[in-house]
C-alpha cells in the first residue's frame, strides 16, 4: 500500500493555478525528486502534501487515511499528519531564540510532552547523527548555512517522520557548503528513509532518487527513474529544462 | 522688576508631592500592567480569522485610539454611573480609562511585532506539528516582544504623562497636588518646575533600565540578526 497518496490536486494562487490535478503514489523508502522551473508549482506541492498549504480540490491519503475532506480540515489532524511528514525548508527557519539544541527539542518538549531530560536526550542523539554535537549550545546567529540546515534536519528527524519533505534544502547556501546537507541527505536516504525532495541539483537527484518527477504548468509533465527522465528525456519541456541547467553532470 | 525665585514653599510641602507621585506611580504602574494584558487579549483578537473576534477588538481599538483621554476619562467617570449606573471611584475611573486606553495602543504593538515576525518562523512550527496557539506562544510572541521594547517603552512614557488628567476629576494625583500647593503659595512657577523636574528623573531613570533591558535580551536571545 502507498504511503501517501495524491489524487487530483489542485491548488490557486489567486487567479493562477498553480497545481492542475496532481496524482501521486509514494512508496515507503521511495526517494522521489521534484524538478521544474521556478514557477512550476514544485515547492506548492509539497507544502501540500503536509498542509503548510491547504489543497483547493483533490485528496491527500496518508497510509490509507484521507485528510480531510478537502476544505474542513481540522487543526488538530493536521499537527498529526505534520509530525508524521516533516519539512527542511529552503531558509532553515530555525528558531533565532534558541540554541540549536533548544531548536531540535522543541518539538518534543511542546508538541509531544516529553521531559527535559528525555527531550534533551534524543535531540543530542540527532544533532551528532548531523554532525553538530558540539554546536548543540549555540545560536543559529552563529552557524553557518550548512550549519543551520543540518540542524533543521535533526529537528525534522527528532519527530521521527515516516517521511521527510525538503525544499530546495541546498538553495540558500554558498556553494562550498551544498556538500555537507547532500552528505546528511544521502546518509538518510541510505538508511531507507521516504523522502521527497525538490532541489535544482541534478547530480544529487540522479544518484540519490530512486524516481524524478518533472512538473510543468502545475502538471507532472514527465516521471520516471532517473535514468529514464535525466539522461533519456521523452518530452520536449523536460529536454529543454535540463538543457539550460549547465552543471548538469553526473 | 525681576523675578525673585523662591523653592521654600516647595520644598516645605515635599511631603504633599511625594505623596502624589506614589499616586501618579500607582495609576500608571497598575494601567500599564492591566493595558499590556489588556493589549495582548486585543491584538489576538484582532488578528483572529474569526469575525465574531476580530471585529469587537478592532472597534474598541480604534475608538480609545482616535478619542482625547480626557473625554474617556470624563466618559467613564461621568456618564457611566448616569447611563449604566456604574459608579467609580476617581481612581477606579482612572485605572479603567487608562488601561482600555492604553491596551489599545499596546494591542497595535503586539501586532505590529507579532506582524515582522517572517513567515518561515510560523512554517517551522508548524512542520514540527505545533498548533496556532502553541507556535504564538513559544515561536512568535518571545520574538516579537523584544522588537516590541522600544514602542513599549514610547507608550509607557506617554501614559505616565497621560495620567495627569485625572487631577481633573479630582485625584490626588502628582500635578493635582501641584496645583494644590501652588494655590496655597502663590509660587505656581515654582512648583510646576519641580513637578517637571520630577517627571523627567521617574521617566529618564525608567527609559535607562529598559535599555538596559534591551541590550541584555539582545545579547542572549540573538534575534534580529539573520
Amino acid at each position: 500500500m502507498s504511503l501517501l497518496q495524491v489524487r487530483g490536486l489542485t491548488k490557486r494562487f489567486g487567479k493562477t493555478d498553480v497545481l492542475r490535478g496532481i496524482d501521486l503514489d509514494v512508496q515507503p523508502g521511495e526517494r522521489i525528486a521534484i524538478l521544474g522551473a521556478s514557477g512550476s508549482g514544485k515547492s506548492t506541492l509539497l507544502r501540500c502534501l503536509n498542509f503548510m498549504e491547504m489543497p483547493d480540490v483533490g485528496t491527500v491519503t496518508l497510509d490509507g487515511k484521507v485528510i480531510g475532506p478537502s476544505g474542513k480540515y481540522r487543526e488538530s489532524e493536521l499537527t498529526q499528519v505534520r509530525q508524521r511528514v516533516g519539512m527542511v525548508f529552503q531558509q532553515f527557519n530555525l528558531f533565532p531564540h534558541m540554541t540549536a539544541v533548544g531548536n531540535v527539542m522543541e518539538g518534543l518538549r511542546t508538541v509531544r510532552r516529553q521531559s527535559k531530560a528525555e527531550a534533551r536526550t534524543r535531540a543530542e542523539k540527532e544533532l551528532a547523527r548531523v554532525g553538530l554535537a558540539d554546536k548543540a549550545e549555540t545560536y543559529p546567529a552563529h552557524l553557518s548555512g550548512g550549519q543551520k540546515q543540518r540542524v533543521a534536519i535533526a529537528r525534522a528527524l527528532a519527530m521521527d517522520p515516516e517521511m521527510l519533505l525538503f525544499d530546495e534544502p541546498t538553495s540558500a547556501l554558498d556553494p562550498e557548503l551544498v556538500g555537507e546537507v547532500l552528505n546528511v541527505i544521502r546518509s538518510l536516504a541510505d538508511e531507507g528513509r521516504t523522502m521527497l525532495l525538490v532541489t535544482h541539483e541534478l547530480g544529487f537527484a540522479y544518484h540519490v532518487a530512486t524516481r524524478i518527477i518533472f512538473l510543468a504548468d502545475g502538471t507532472i509533465h514527465e516521471q520516471g527513474t532517473p535514468d529514464e527522465v535525466l539522461k533519456n528525456p521523452r518530452q520536449e519541456r523536460t529536454r529543454a529544462f535540463l538543457a539550460s541547467h549547465k552543471q548538469f553532470s553526473f | 522688576m525681576a523675578y525673585q525665585w523662591d523653592f521654600t514653599p516647595v520644598v516645605a510641602n515635599a511631603p504633599l508631592l511625594a505623596q502624589g507621585l506614589v499616586n501618579t506611580l500607582k495609576i500608571t504602574g497598575v494601567s500599564l500592567g492591566c493595558g499590556l494584558v489588556l493589549g495582548l487579549a486585543f491584538a489576538l483578537m484582532r488578528l483572529s480569522p474569526r469575525p465574531w473576534l476580530r471585529l469587537p477588538a478592532g472597534f474598541v481599538i480604534e475608538v480609545f485610539r482616535t478619542t482625547p483621554p480626557l473625554v474617556q476619562l470624563f466618559w467613564v467617570f461621568f456618564a457611566l454611573p448616569l447611563i449604566a449606573g456604574i459608579e467609580l471611584t476617581p481612581f477606579m475611573a482612572a485605572i479603567v480609562t487608562f488601561s482600555i486606553q492604553s491596551g489599545a495602543f499596546f494591542a497595535e504593538v503586539f501586532r505590529a511585532g507579532i506582524q515582522s515576525i517572517e513567515r518561515g518562523q510560523w512554517d517551522g512550527a508548524r512542520a514540527i506539528g505545533m498548533n496556532h496557539a502553541q507556535a504564538m506562544q513559544r515561536i512568535i510572541l518571545p520574538q516579537a516582544i523584544k522588537r516590541m521594547i522600544p514602542a513599549f517603552l514610547e507608550r509607557s512614557i506617554e501614559l505616565m504623562k497621560t495620567t495627569t488628567l485625572v487631577a481633573t476629576i479630582a485625584y490626588a494625583d502628582l500635578l493635582f497636588e501641584a496645583n494644590e500647593i501652588s494655590q496655597k503659595t502663590f509660587r505656581p512657577l515654582e512648583t510646576f518646575t519641580v513637578v517637571a523636574l520630577i517627571y523627567f528623573v521617574v521617566i529618564f531613570v525608567v527609559s535607562l533600565l529598559a535599555r538596559q533591558l534591551e541590550r541584555r535580551l539582545a545579547v542572549s536571545g540573538e534575534n534580529t540578526v539573520h
